[in-house]
C-alpha cells in the first residue's frame, strides 16, 4: 500500500514537475523578452530560437543520458578488463571469435534470423488474406493478434506446458507429445533435442509476432486501389495469381518494415531463451550469453560488453536504413 | 460466368476454414493453460488439460492394515477397512505391481496360505488369514480409481498468498503506471517541438530519435546501472522509473511526432497571429487532439513495461519481496518446473491485465503500429 502511494505521489510529481518546468521556462523566456514594447520584434525573434530547446530539453537529457551515453560506455567498456579498470585493447572480441559458446550464439541467431522473420511474415500475410475475406474477419484478428499482448515470460510458460514430457508409458500432459504420443512416436524432451529445440524455441516468437505482421500486412492489402484488383481479375487473373503477382508486389515496401521490425526483435531475444532453455542444449543466443557474463557468476563487464556492441553492430545496418527511409519521407 | 461463381463459392469455403485452423492455432496454446489453471493438481499431472472435462484415470497404491490392526472373527484373522478418498471411485485393483487391475470390484482374489481379499466398490476391504497376520507393514493393494472432473480457484488463492504473486502484482503496477505516464509528458513537448517549431538542428535530431528506435536495451544496462549506483539511485523504483522513461521516448516522440505532423496547419497559424503563445497552442490546440496518438503510445508503453523482464531484473533488487510478476514467473518456472497448476495460475494473474487491456483498447494499439512505429524489447 505504502508503495502504490509512493508511486502515486510520483505520478503527482513528476507531472507537476514536468509542466512546471515547461510552463515555468516559458514564462521565464517571456520576461526576459517580452513580446511587446519598443524591441518587441526582435525579441520574439530571440524568444524563438531559444524556445524549441525548452520544449525538447528533457527529452535531450533523457536520450543522451539513456541512450546515447550506454553506447558509447559499452564500447568503452568492452575495451576494457572484467572490473573495467586495464584497457585491453581488442582482447575482448579475439577471446569472442575464439569461445565455442559465442560461436554457438551467433549460429543460433542467424538461424532465428532466417526463420522467425520470414515465418512470421508469412503466417501474417496469410492471416490477413484469409481474414480480410470473411464475416468474422476482426474476431480472428484479434485472437491472432492476442499473443501480442501476452509478456515473453508468459508465453514461455505457456509453450513450456505444450512441450511439456512424461516418462514413455505415462499420460502425456504436453500437447506436442500427446500427439506424438498418438501417432506411435515415443515421447520427446522437445526442449533438449539438439538443433531442433532452437525451432521449439523460435515457435513461440513466432507465435507472438504473427499478429503485428497479420495487423501491418491487411492494412497494406486494403490499401491497394480497387481499379488495380479489378483489372486484373477482367484479364482473367485467378485467385493465386492475383495474390503473389498482383497484390504482393504492391506491398513489397510493408513487407519490408515487417521484415526488418522483426528482425531487431529477434536479435534482441532474451526472455524467451532466458526462461524456456536458458541457453542450455544449444539454444544460446547473444543476449543471453550478454547476460550470463554480466551477471551470472563472477561478472565480467568487458567480455560482456563486447557481446552488447556485437548485437549493436548487428543492428546497425537497419537502424541506417530506417534514418534513410524517414529522411525521405520528411522531404 | 456460373464457373467464377463456383469457384467462389468453394474457395469461401476454403478461406473460412483457412481461418479458423489459424484462431485455432494460436488460441489453443493460451486457452490450455488457462483451463489448467483451474484444475486439480492431481489431474492435471494424470491427464491432458484436453481432458479436463472426463473422469480421470489414476492408479496407486495403498497399505493395508498391519497386524496391529487385526481382529479375529471365530476361525478367522481379519483385516478390514477402506482404501478409497473422497471422491474417488475405484474401477479395478490388484495385489501385484506386475498386474495392478487383475480384479473387479467385488471380486476375491485368494492369495498364499489360505489368505484371501476382497475390495468391495466403496472402497471396503476385507483381508482373511487362517492363521495370525505377524506384518509390521500391511500389504500393498494397487488401484486404479477414476475421479470426477474437478475445478478449483484454489490455485489461484495459492499463488496470490504464499507463492507472492499478490505482492508482485502490486509491484508491478508502482513500475508501470509512472513509467508510462511520466514519458508521454516529456514526449508530447519534443514532439510539438519537431513538428511545428522552425530551429536549426530540428532535421538531426529527428534522425537520431529514429536511430535510438532500435538501440538495444542490453547496451544501457551496465552503464546506467553504474550512473545510478554513482549518483546515489541505487537498484529501486526510482532508477526503473527513469530507466523506462528513457528507453520509452524515442518510440514516444516518434509516434507523437509523425501524428502531431499531420495535424493541419491552418489552426496552429490562426491561434499565432491571433496571439497564442506556444505553450498555450500546446496545452488548449495540441494535446486534446493529439489524444489517439498519446493513446496509442500509452498502451505500447503499458504493455512493454508490464511484460518486461530484463529491465525489471537488473534496476530492481532481486529479493522475493521486490520482484515483478514477470519475475516471480521466472523463479517459479526455475523453482518449481512440474508444478503446473501453480505455474498456470500464476501465468495467467500476470497476462490478465495486459489481455484487458489489449481487448479494450485494440483499436488505438492497431492505430498505433500503423503509424509505422514499432519497437521490440
Amino acid at each position: 500500500m505504502e508503495q502504490l502511494l509512493f508511486a502515486g505521489g510520483t505520478i503527482v510529481a513528476g507531472v507537476f514537475g514536468c509542466v512546471a518546468w515547461f510552463w515555468g521556462s516559458n514564462w521565464v523566456l517571456d520576461g526576459l523578452y517580452p513580446p511587446r514594447g519598443v524591441d518587441a520584434g526582435r525579441n520574439i525573434l530571440r524568444a524563438n530560437m531559444i524556445r524549441p530547446w525548452l520544449f525538447i530539453g528533457p527529452a535531450v537529457l533523457f536520450l543522451s543520458l539513456y541512450l546515447v551515453y550506454p553506447v558509447v560506455n559499452s564500447a568503452w567498456r568492452s575495451l576494457l578488463d572484467a572490473d573495467s579498470r586495464a584497457f585491453v585493447g581488442l582482447d575482448n572480441y579475439r577471446w569472442l571469435m575464439g569461445d565455442v559458446k559465442f560461436r554457438e550464439s551467433i549460429f543460433n541467431n542467424m538461424l532465428w534470423l532466417l526463420v522467425v522473420p520470414a515465418a512470421s511474415t508469412f503466417f501474417g500475410l496469410l492471416a490477413a488474406q484469409v481474414t480480410d475475406r470473411i464475416r468474422w474477419g476482426n474476431a480472428a484478428k484479434s485472437f491472432i493478434f492476442m499473443p501480442m499482448a501476452i509478456s515473453f515470460v508468459g508465453a514461455g510458460v505457456i509453450w513450456k506446458f505444450i512441450y511439456d514430457y512424461r516418462a514413455e508409458g505415462q499420460e502425456q500432459i504436453g500437447l506436442l507429445n500427446a500427439i506424438w504420443t498418438s501417432l506411435g512416436h515415443p515421447p520427446e524432451t522437445w526442449l533438449t533435442l539438439p538443433f531442433w529445440n532452437n525451432f521449439f524455441l523460435m515457435a513461440v516468437l513466432i507465435w507472438i509476432q504473427t499478429g503485428f505482421a497479420m495487423v501491418i500486412l491487411s492494412a497494406a492489402l486494403r490499401g491497394i486501389p480497387e481499379e488495380t484488383i479489378e483489372a486484373a481479375i477482367l484479364d482473367g487473373a485467378n485467385p493465386w495469381q492475383l495474390f503473389f503477382k498482383i497484390k504482393v508486389p504492391q506491398i513489397w515496401g510493408t513487407i519490408a518494415v515487417v521484415w526488418t521490425t522483426i528482425t531487431i526483435v529477434v536479435l534482441k531475444v532474451f526472455d524467451i531463451v532466458f526462461v524456456m532453455t536458458n541457453g542450455q542444449w544449444g539454444t544460446q543466443v547473444l543476449a543471453n550469453l550478454m547476460y550470463d557474463w554480466m551477471f551470472r557468476g563472477a561478472p565480467d563487464y568487458g567480455r560482456g560488453s563486447a557481446i552488447a556492441i556485437v548485437i549493436m553492430a548487428l543492428v546497425t545496418p537497419i537502424m541506417i536504413w530506417n534514418i534513410r527511409n524517414a529522411r525521405r519521407e520528411m522531404l | 460466368m456460373s464457373a467464377i461463381a463456383g469457384t467462389k463459392a468453394r474457395l469461401v469455403w476454403v478461406v473460412n476454414l483457412a481461418a479458423l485452423a489459424l484462431v485455432l492455432l494460436w488460441t489453443i496454446p493460451t486457452f490450455g493453460l488457462l483451463v489448467s489453471s483451474f484444475r486439480d493438481r492431481d489431474q492435471i499431472a494424470n491427464s491432458g488439460w484436453w481432458r479436463a472435462s472426463m473422469s480421470s484415470e489414476a492408479t496407486s497404491f495403498v497399505r493395508a492394515g498391519t497386524a496391529a490392526d487385526q481382529a479375529q472373527e471365530g476361525e478367522l484373522w481379519v483385516t478390514a477397512g477402506n482404501v478409497l478418498t473422497e471422491g474417488q471411485n475405484l474401477s479395478a485393483w490388484g495385489t501385484n505391481s506386475r498386474d495392478p487391475a487383475a480384479y473387479a470390484p467385488g471380486d476375491v482374489a485368494e492369495l498364499k496360505d489360505g489368505q484371501a481379499l476382497s475390495v468391495a466398490e466403496d472402497g471396503t476391504y476385507r483381508l482373511t488369514s487362517p492363521t495370525e497376520f505377524t506384518d509390521q507393514r500391511g500389504m500393498r493393494i494397487f488401484l486404479t480409481t477414476t475421479a470426477p472432473p474437478k475445478f478449483t480457484t484454489g490455485n489461484y488463492a495459492r499463488v496470490i498468498g504464499a507463492e507472492g504473486l499478490g505482492q508482485a502484482f502490486i509491484n508491478t503496477f508502482t513500475v508501470t503506471i509512472p513509467a508510462t505516464i511520466i514519458p508521454i509528458l516529456i514526449a508530447a513537448f519534443a514532439a510539438y517541438a519537431l513538428a511545428w517549431m522552425e530551429f536549426p538542428g530540428r532535421a538531426l535530431l529527428i534522425a537520431g530519435v529514429v536511430g535510438l528506435l532500435v538501440v538495444p536495451l542490453q547496451l544501457a544496462l551496465i552503464p546506467l546501472l553504474k550512473f545510478h549506483n554513482e549518483i546515489g539511485l541505487g537498484k529501486g523504483y526510482m532508477g526503473i522509473w527513469l530507466a523506462h522513461t528513457g528507453f520509452g521516448l524515442p518510440l514516444a516522440i516518434y509516434l507523437l511526432r509523425n501524428y502531431m505532423v499531420g495535424l493541419p496547419r491552418e489552426i496552429i497559424e490562426s491561434a499565432r497571429v491571433d496571439g497564442a503563445t506556444e505553450f498555450q497552442i500546446f496545452r488548449r490546440i495540441i494535446l486534446p487532439l493529439s489524444f489517439p496518438a498519446l493513446a496509442s503510445f500509452a498502451i505500447f508503453q503499458f504493455l512493454w513495461v508490464w511484460n518486461d523482464l530484463l529491465v525489471a531484473t537488473v534496476f530492481l533488487g532481486n529479493r522475493k519481496e521486490q520482484l515483478v510478476m514477470t519475475g516471480v514467473l521466472r523463479e517459479l518456472l526455475g523453482s518449481r518446473g512440474g508444478d503446473w497448476e501453480i505455474l498456470a495460475a500464476s501465468a495467467f494473474i500476470s497476462i490478465a491485465v495486459p489481455l484487458i487491456v489489449f481487448f479494450a483498447m485494440q483499436k488505438y494499439l492497431v492505430r498505433g503500429l500503423l503509424a509505422g512505429s514499432v519497437k521490440g524489447g
